[in-house]
């Protein structure tokens, strides 16, 4: 049976991804992020996971306001680097596992949730950044991925508690797959961060830290929270966070809690947790 | 059903990007979702006028574009900021440029208010 060994929360700054491309991991203003993901690694390394189910929000590479599905899942044997508008990254295409990927389609959608399925799907930051902190890349991606991309940049997004219960539901699609599968699951995005407005550059270390705190202790206050409350907090595009919902949500009651980290040199809370089962 | 927004509280300086804001920036988002394409990239930096021509944007649009005023094509056109950032990229013009603009400040100012600069 497949089973869920652990679960991430990380924060997808897209500028960690050039620092990665540009080998700049050791710059001053950058060395206590990526410090941080250094016994994320090895723990992962020592958990091995055969499947990495990656909760993200794709901000315009393969997904455009045309047809932004609220819920969608990956199902394809591989999955190209997007262009955001700054050229492909050099890394590697990630390898999929479409017969699982289409496993979880068909639980999800029969326990309602229902997903649009994406036989083709370029990722992008969103996914990438907390793939590359947290997974080497060469010679190859040591994970096959399944995408799980939701809807938070253009409202009316899932509410928190939905993507909570989203989470569950992965659980449940999961655990009945009779392959023997070790599966880690990673939300990702915000802490806190605001991009547009005079409010631009808006952090909230505190509500940030709290919510580290929550998300350990007692998840369920936090699938009450509204968007107009974390946006009013902790700044428009902070509403990702309901993504790391997903991700705890997926997870068992009481997950041992084995590494967390928090920085804001610039305009985004980035957060690190990591459970384990 | 817990209310997910209450629009009797207007967020200070903020823009809630929802289906009002999306139909009337649909034209520039959809412009500048067009720089995912290199080719596209390209056009756009070889002729700038005539590229804007290709996709009918308006003479608001044009004009805030030629003055790099992304406040205007974000507040003023419905312009999202993961899509004005891929405008960006073909200005020279980078997130915190962008930022400082929005907020009034020089990008000097900005940089001023931030703890590890370093890290952009």
């Amino acid at each position: 049976m497949a089973k869920i060994v652990g679960g991430i929360g990380s924060s997808h700054v897209p500028s960690i991804g050039k620092v990665i491309d540009m080998g700049e991991q050791d710059e001053p203003a950058w060395k206590p992020l990526f410090d941080a993901y250094v016994p994320v690694r090895g723990w992962l390394e020592d958990l091995k996971p055969d499947i990495a189910i990656v909760v993200y929000n794709d901000h315009g590479a393969s997904m455009f306001f045309d047809r932004y599905p609220t819920f969608a899942i990956g199902a394809a044997d591989t999955y190209a680097i997007g262009d955001e508008g700054w050229g492909r990254r050099p890394l590697p295409d990630l390898p999929g596992d479409a017969e699982f990927s289409w496993h979880l389609a068909e639980s999800l959608v029969y326990d309602e949730f229902d997903m649009t399925v994406c036989q083709e799907l370029s990722v992008e930051h969103g996914f990438l950044v907390p793939m590359n902190l947290c997974f080497p890349h060469e010679p190859a991606w040591p994970v096959a991925v399944v995408p799980v991309a939701v809807n938070v940049i253009q409202h009316p997004l899932p509410t928190a508690l939905r993507c909570w219960k989203l989470g569950q539901a992965i659980r449940r699609a999961v655990e009945s797959c009779p392959r023997d599968l070790r599966v880690v699951i990673f939300g990702t995005g915000g802490l806190s961060h605001q991009l547009n407005g005079t409010r631009f550059g808006h952090i909230n270390p505190e509500f940030d830290n709290r919510f580290l705190d929550l998300l350990a202790d007692d998840p369920m206050q936090l699938t009450e929270m509204t968007h107009q409350h974390i946006m009013e907090e902790a700044g428009a595009e902070a509403v990702e966070i309901i993504m790391w919902l997903t991700m705890r949500g997926a997870l068992s009651a009481d997950p041992i809690q084995v590494h967390r980290n928090y920085y804001a040199p610039m305009t985004t809370g980035m957060g690190l947790i990591a459970f384990e089962e | 059903m817990a209310e997910q927004r209450d629009r009797s509280r207007q967020i200070p300086g903020t823009t809630v990007f929802d289906g009002a804001v999306s139909r009337q920036g649909y034209r520039i988002n959809k412009f500048a979702m067009s720089f995912t394409q290199p080719e596209n990239r390209e056009a756009f930096m070889a002729d700038e006028e005539a590229y804007m021509e290709k996709w009918g944007l308006s003479e608001q649009e044009r004009q805030f574009l030629r003055d790099r005023d992304y406040r205007g094509l974000i507040d003023e056109c419905g312009g999202n900021i993961y899509m004005i950032m891929k405008l960006g990229v073909c200005t020279g013009d980078g997130l915190y440029h962008i930022g400082a603009q929005l907020r009034g400040q020089t990008f000097e100012e900005f940089m001023a208010t931030r703890g590890a600069a370093g890290a952009r």
